[in-house]
């Protein structure tokens, strides 16, 4: 405080914060290029979108695509494992939503929504997602991220007490439409955005 | 040495910091920690610089790098394993220096700031010790990087951009490997820097003693060369002692074999444990299975995490006792090594799969944690009766030493810890 301090404030007290004010901006602004570096580059978003081939795949066996550096498990059902998925009360979920990328937030958790991806849907059940709309020949197809929603580890296939997946971290166990059953893990696995380009052709992202 | 001081009076500075300095004369070894903790923070950074001059920070290419190091590299097995050993040494070392300070009530007042400065080098230390381990790129170190920075995850909305920018991507990977090395390279710097506002607070407050008496008279004190000098350095030797042992018998005791694998994104190792110098905090993450209202378990978990260190900083006026010393609180006294096995306890649960009784184990044990700071500190604080406190340091001294010619009064009040 100068000997200059009046009990008004005056136009040199309003130039102070004017300054003091622009310089906090700059500052901001000036930091914001060192913190958005740490963002992901374009390089790691261009692989984005991938195509996979799943002709080789026969029913009851599973691959492994890596999609955006994580794993993307591509799993041929076995009838008895859809029938499983299917017959499960939703009200057993732990969640209750589908987790589905090409589907509304809310979608619940029927095993028809765990398995309908994005783009044109086969003869018969065109652009229909609703329980009964899938073709019977592409239900069998479940297409999910194999992280599991705890911390982020890769479950194991065709373990756990529900025939799906366990999660050898921390205890987490999937059923058959890989979803939460039992453990710490909050959410279903997720469903990434995909669609069938052809019938033996999956593109992801 | 004259001509510098006139110009810069850093020679005054050494000298009056660590020759001529008054410490109190009753201190223990307990209070040679602070010492050996400098010595390896100065040994991490040494190792750290010439490891760094073999190392490659690519993801490709770095697992092989330290396998280099290793037969390759002159002498590189050796400073490995004393940077990845000196890392636990390091934490041995600190952890025992936070419990004298526990102990002693070297928190109260005034020296609230010397704690809390304190805890943020400890914080530095577990971030710097957490992206170190990361570099070696091996199967332990990438998942473990995953399910760390996973808990940023479980904050609703802000959780997964925050993850991203953290890890550069939308899994760990390459961009991640070279910033954790970037950060790896800056924050014992940083370490270094609080460490000499650490130092320099205690040099204005003084530090504390096994009475926690403060320092009355000249009588009090003895010079800091040659008593401390001396009593640090041979603490120093006998800790080094047990550190080469470590070093040359059994270099990889406290790692994981997992971690000799490299890395591969697609398979998770069955047992994800972090370095036992984490157990702890690991097993209180754990803990949290259920969800408490709108948290759910993950978030819990996280939270209980972060609390437990964050606790930290409020426990300067969270102890309501105006007694310094534990030697001279009973009660608290058991308070206090309970607390001490709880910690070994959670650090032990953290180390089991999470299975079984072990969840509800490390709940309990989190739940007296939390107690013991909560609780315990502030309420037996008001009810305890603390035994009668010597007069001065001096007088303490001197009724131990019984030949001296003891005080009348001073017989009631030993102080009988070593």
């Amino acid at each position: 405080m100068s000997v200059h301090d009046t009990a008004e404030p005056n136009r040199r007290d309003f130039l102070y914060i004017a300054t003091g004010a622009a310089g906090a901006v700059g500052a901001a602004a000036a930091i914001w290029p060192f913190i958005d570096q740490m963002n992901p580059d374009a390089a790691t978003l261009a692989l984005a979108e991938i195509d996979v081939d799943v002709s080789q795949v026969a029913e009851g066996q599973s691959i492994t695509a890596k999609w955006r550096g994580k794993p993307i498990f591509i799993r041929h059902r076995t009838a008895q494992e859809v029938e499983e998925a299917k017959s499960v009360n939703l009200d057993d979920l732990k969640d209750p939503v589908a987790r589905n990328a090409n589907l509304p937030a809310d979608a619940p958790a029927t095993d028809a929504n765990r398995a309908t991806g994005g783009g044109a849907q086969p003869s018969g059940g065109e652009g229909a997602a609703a329980a009964d709309g899938m073709s019977p020949a592409r239900e069998q197809w479940l297409i999910m991220v194999g992280v599991c929603t705890h911390l982020g580890c890769i479950p194991l296939g065709t373990s756990g007490d529900y025939d799906g997946w366990f999660c050898p971290c921390h205890g987490s166990h999937y059923d058959t439409a890989g979803r939460i059953r039992q453990g710490p893990a909050p959410e279903n696995m997720a469903i990434p955005p995909y669609a069938f380009t052809t019938d033996t052709n999956i593109r992801i992202g | 040495m004259q001509w510098l001081d006139a110009r810069l009076p850093l020679p005054r500075l050494v000298y009056d910091s660590f020759v001529a300095y008054p410490v109190p004369r009753n201190l223990n070894y307990a209070y040679t920690f602070g010492g050996i903790l400098a010595l390896f923070l100065v040994l991490q950074i040494l190792t750290g610089v010439v490891l760094a001059m073999h190392y490659a920070a690519n993801s490709a290419i770095a697992f092989d790098s330290v396998e280099k190091i290793m037969r390759d590299v002159n002498w590189g097995w050796m400073l490995r394993y004393m940077h990845a050993n000196g890392a636990s040494f390091f934490f041995v070392a600190v952890y025992i220096h936070i419990f004298r300070g526990l102990y002693y009530g070297s928190y109260k007042a005034p020296r609230e700031i010397l704690w809390i400065l304190g805890v943020i080098i400890f914080l530095l230390m577990m971030a710097t010790a957490f992206m170190g381990y990361v570099l070696p790129w091996g199967q332990m170190s990438f998942w473990g990087a995953t399910v760390i920075t996973g808990f940023f995850t479980a904050f609703p909305l802000i959780g997964d951009p925050i993850q991203q920018l953290l890890l550069g991507g939308f899994a760990v990977d390459n961009a991640t490997l070279n910033r954790f090395f970037s950060l790896h390279y800056l924050l014992p710097f940083m370490i270094a820097g609080v460490v000499i506002l650490h130092v320099w607070a205690l040099h204005v407050t003084g530090q504390t003693n096994p009475t926690g008496v403060e320092v009355k008279s000249s009588k009090d004190t003895v010079p800091f060369s040659p008593h401390a000098t001396v009593k640090d350095g041979f603490a120093m030797v006998v800790f080094l002692i047990i550190f080469a042992y470590m070093l040359f018998y059994m270099p990889n005791y406290l790692g994981h074999p997992d971690n000799y694998v490299e890395a591969n994104p697609l398979k998770t190792p069955s047992h994800i444990v972090p370095e036992w110098y984490f157990l702890p905090f690991y097993a209180m993450l754990r803990a949290i299975t259920f969800n408490i209202g709108p948290i759910d378990s993950k978030l819990g978990g996280v939270l209980v995490m972060f609390g437990s260190i964050l606790v930290l900083f409020f426990l300067p006026w969270l102890d309501t006792s105006r007694v310094r010393s534990t030697a001279f609180r009973p009660v608290y006294k058991i308070f206090f090594w309970i607390m001490v096995v709880d910690c070994i306890f959670l650090g032990w649960l953290g180390s089991r799969p999470a299975e079984g009784i072990y969840p509800t184990l490390a709940l309990i044990g989190t739940i007296y944690y939390f107690g013991h700071f909560l609780i315990v500190l502030p309420v037996l604080g008001l009810v305890e009766t603390p035994r009668r406190l010597p007069g001065s340091i001096t007088e303490a001294v001197l009724a131990r030493n019984a030949g001296g010619g003891t005080p009348a009064g001073a017989a009631a009040a030993p102080e009988t810890k070593g």
